[in-house]
C-alpha cells in the first residue's frame, strides 16, 4: 500500500492548521476591536468559507492563484507553484479551515474577563506579556478546541482541494481525494482501506476534543 | 499626597461628568449602581481615556486633553482593585504578586515578596491557585499584589460587597488596619452608606454620572444638600416642598406646613426626613401632623410603620412615610389607626434638586 496520501494528508492539514490558529487567533483578537458597523462585515467576510460550498471557494482560490494570474505567477515565479502542486493543498485547507479557528477564538476571547486585562496593565505587566501569559492561557480551552476543529476540517478537506491541486498519485493525492479516484476506478478494496484509515483517525481526534471538553468542564467546577 | 480629577466623557445616552479633588487618606466615592464610579476609576486608572479633562495624582499629570498627555496604565502607579478581586487564574498566589513586582529590581523581589507575604497573613499558600482559596484571603491576594507595585494611589471598588455579611465585617476590620499603613491616597468606591461612613473621612457624591463637591462624612449625613445624596445617605423620606419664608417649607406630598431648624435655601425643591426621627406624638404641636396607619411590619429590633398624613396629595406614593422605631414604643398600633407623627424642625433636611 501506498502511505503517501497519508503522509500528504497530515502535512497539508499541519502546515494549514498552523496557519490558521495564528492567523484565526489575530483576527479574533483584533475584530472584537472594531466599531460594530465594520466587525460585523468583516465577521461575514470572515465566516463565509464556512458556509459556501468548498468547490465555491475552490473556484476563488483558482481566480486568485491561477496560472495566468498575477498572485499565481508571482508565487510559481518564487518556486512556490499553488496550482497542481501539494502546496495549494496548504491554502484550500486553510481557507476553508480558517472560520473554525477564528469563532471559537472569538468565542473565548469574548468569555475573556476583560478586568483581568486591566489590572495587568495597572500593574506594569507590558500588553504581549498579558496576552501570551495571561489570555492565552485563561483562553486556553476554547482555543486548543479550535486548533483541533481545524486540523480535523484541514484533514478532511475535498471540495476546494480537488479544485486547486486535482489528483497526482505521489504528488498531490490526500486521504479524500484518494478515497474518491479508488472508488471511481473500482477500486472498492483500496478506497476501503483508506476510508478505515479515515475513520481512525478521525476517532482519535474526537476522543481529543471529548477529553478537552471535559477537562475544561472541571476547570469550570472547581 | 493629593489626586484632582476634572473629565468628561459623552456614551452616547450616559454622559460622565465628575470633578473632585481627593486629599485625605481615603476618599469615598458612594453612588448608587449605574452612577458611573466604576467608569470614573477604569478612567482614572487609564484603561479607559475621558474625551476631555485632567488627572493628576501627587503633582504628576497622568492626563490632560489640552496639553495631550495621557500616560498608560503601566506607567500610573495606581493599584486598581476590583470588585471580582481579578487574580490571574492561571498563576499561583506568589506569582499573582511577583506580577506587582515589574517595577522592583530583580535582586530585591525574594524579600519583598517574603515581607509582603507575612505582612498579609498569606504565608503557606504560595503554591495555591485562586480557585483554591477562600473570598477573605483572595482579597489579601489582590491588596498584596497591588502593595508590591508600590502604587501612590489605591483605588478599591466595591471590595467588600461579592462577601457575606460575617466575613464582609471581618475584612472590613482588616481592610482599614492595611489602609492605615498605606502612606497615599485610597479611593473607597461603594454603593453601602454605612460602610463609606466607617471607612471614608471624606466623600464624594455620584448620581447619574455626575459628581457631588467633596464633602466629610458626617456632614453628608447631617445636611445631605441634594435629594441625590440624602437617599444615597438613607433618607427614606422625602417630598417635594415650597418654600415658605427662611425656616418654614411646605411639604406639598404631605400637605403640611414644616418648620425647619437650618435656613432654607431659595433654590430647595425637597426635604427629607430619615425614618428613625419620625415620633409618634399625642397631639397637635410643632411640626406634628395626623396620619394613617397603613402598615405594621415587625423587623428583627424595631417596628417599621407605613402611614399616610390625612392631608397628602392623592394619589401620590411617595407621600407615604416610613418610620422606624423601637419595637417597645409603637407596641398595640395596628393597620387602620390613626396617629400623630412629629419631627424635631432640626431633623428636617431641605434639599436641593
Amino acid at each position: 500500500m501506498d502511505w503517501y496520501p497519508l503522509y500528504n494528508s497530515l502535512r497539508i492539514a499541519a502546515l494549514s492548521s498552523i496557519l490558521v490558529f495564528f492567523a484565526g487567533i489575530f483576527a479574533a483578537y483584533y475584530s472584537a476591536r472594531l466599531p460594530r458597523g465594520v466587525k460585523g462585515l468583516l465577521d461575514v467576510v470572515l465566516t463565509l468559507s464556512l458556509v459556501l460550498p468548498p468547490t465555491v471557494c475552490g473556484y476563488f482560490l483558482l481566480l486568485l492563484f491561477g496560472n495566468r494570474r498575477p498572485l499565481g505567477m508571482l508565487l510559481a515565479g518564487l518556486g512556490l507553484p499553488m496550482v497542481m502542486d501539494w502546496r495549494g493543498g496548504i491554502a484550500a485547507a486553510a481557507v476553508v479551515a480558517f472560520p473554525l479557528m477564528y469563532r471559537t477564538a472569538r468565542g473565548a476571547f469574548e468569555s475573556f474577563d476583560q478586568t483581568l486585562a486591566y489590572a495587568g496593565q495597572t500593574l506594569g505587566l507590558s500588553n504581549s506579556y498579558i496576552f501570551w501569559r495571561i489570555r492565552m492561557p485563561v483562553c486556553r480551552q476554547g482555543i486548543l478546541a479550535g486548533a483541533v476543529l481545524s486540523f480535523a476540517r484541514a484533514l478532511g478537506e475535498y471540495g476546494a482541494t480537488s479544485m486547486l491541486i486535482g489528483y497526482i498519485p505521489g504528488k498531490t493525492a490526500t486521504i479524500s481525494t484518494t478515497v474518491y479516484q479508488l472508488w471511481r476506478t473500482n477500486d472498492e478494496a483500496g478506497a476501503f482501506r483508506w476510508v478505515l484509515v479515515n475513520i481512525l483517525i478521525s476517532a482519535v481526534i474526537l476522543v481529543l476534543v471529548n477529553m478537552l471538553e471535559s477537562h475544561s468542564k472541571k476547570a469550570v467546577a472547581s | 499626597m493629593s489626586l484632582l480629577v476634572d473629565i468628561h466623557k459623552n456614551l452616547g445616552d450616559f454622559q460622565l461628568d465628575v470633578s473632585f479633588e481627593a486629599d485625605e487618606k481615603v476618599v469615598g466615592l458612594l453612588g448608587a449602581s449605574g452612577s458611573g464610579k466604576s467608569l470614573t476609576l477604569r478612567c482614572i486608572a487609564g484603561v479607559e481615556t475621558p474625551d476631555r479633562g485632567r488627572i493628576v495624582l501627587d503633582g504628576v499629570t497622568l492626563f490632560d486633553s489640552e496639553k495631550r498627555v495621557n500616560l498608560p496604565p503601566q506607567k500610573r502607579q495606581i493599584g486598581y482593585m476590583f470588585q471580582s478581586y481579578s487574580l490571574f487564574p492561571n498563576m499561583t498566589v506568589q506569582q499573582n504578586i511577583l506580577c506587582g513586582m515589574r517595577r522592583v529590581g530583580k535582586k530585591e523581589r525574594p524579600a519583598l515578596l517574603r515581607r509582603i507575604m507575612e505582612n498579609m497573613q498569606l504565608t503557606g499558600l504560595e503554591a495555591h491557585y485562586p480557585h483554591q482559596l477562600s473570598g477573605g484571603q483572595q482579597q489579601r491576594v489582590a491588596l498584596a499584589r497591588i502593595l508590591a507595585s508600590e502604587p501612590g494611589l489605591i483605588m478599591l471598588d466595591e471590595p467588600l460587597s461579592a462577601l457575606d455579611s460575617y466575613l464582609r465585617w471581618q475584612l472590613e476590620t482588616e481592610l482599614v488596619r492595611l489602609l492605615e499603613r498605606f502612606e497615599g491616597t485610597t479611593l473607597y468606591v461603594s454603593h453601602n452608606r454605612s460602610e463609606v461612613y466607617r471607612i471614608c473621612r471624606r466623600v464624594c457624591v455620584m448620581h447619574q454620572g455626575l459628581s457631588e463637591p467633596v464633602c466629610d462624612v458626617a456632614a453628608l449625613f447631617e445636611r445631605p444638600g441634594t435629594l441625590a445624596a440624602a437617599l444615597l445617605s438613607g433618607c427614606k423620606n422625602y417630598s417635594r416642598t415650597e418654600r415658605i419664608d427662611t425656616h418654614t417649607v411646605l411639604a406639598m406630598d404631605w400637605g403640611i406646613p414644616l418648620t425647619c431648624g437650618t435656613a432654607v435655601p431659595e433654590d430647595a425643591r425637597y426635604i427629607g426626613v430619615r425614618a428613625h426621627y419620625f415620633s409618634l406624638c399625642d397631639g397637635p404641636g410643632e411640626n406634628a401632623f395626623v396620619c394613617a396607619v397603613q402598615r405594621v411590619a415587625e423587623d428583627v429590633f424595631e417596628t417599621i410603620l407605613t402611614v399616610r398624613p390625612k392631608t397628602a396629595e392623592p394619589g401620590r406614593t411617595t407621600a407615604n412615610i416610613r418610620i422606624e422605631r423601637p419595637k417597645e414604643a409603637v407596641r398595640g398600633i395596628r393597620e387602620g389607626d390613626e396617629v400623630w407623627v412629629a419631627v424635631r424642625p432640626k431633623d428636617v433636611m431641605p434639599l436641593r434638586h
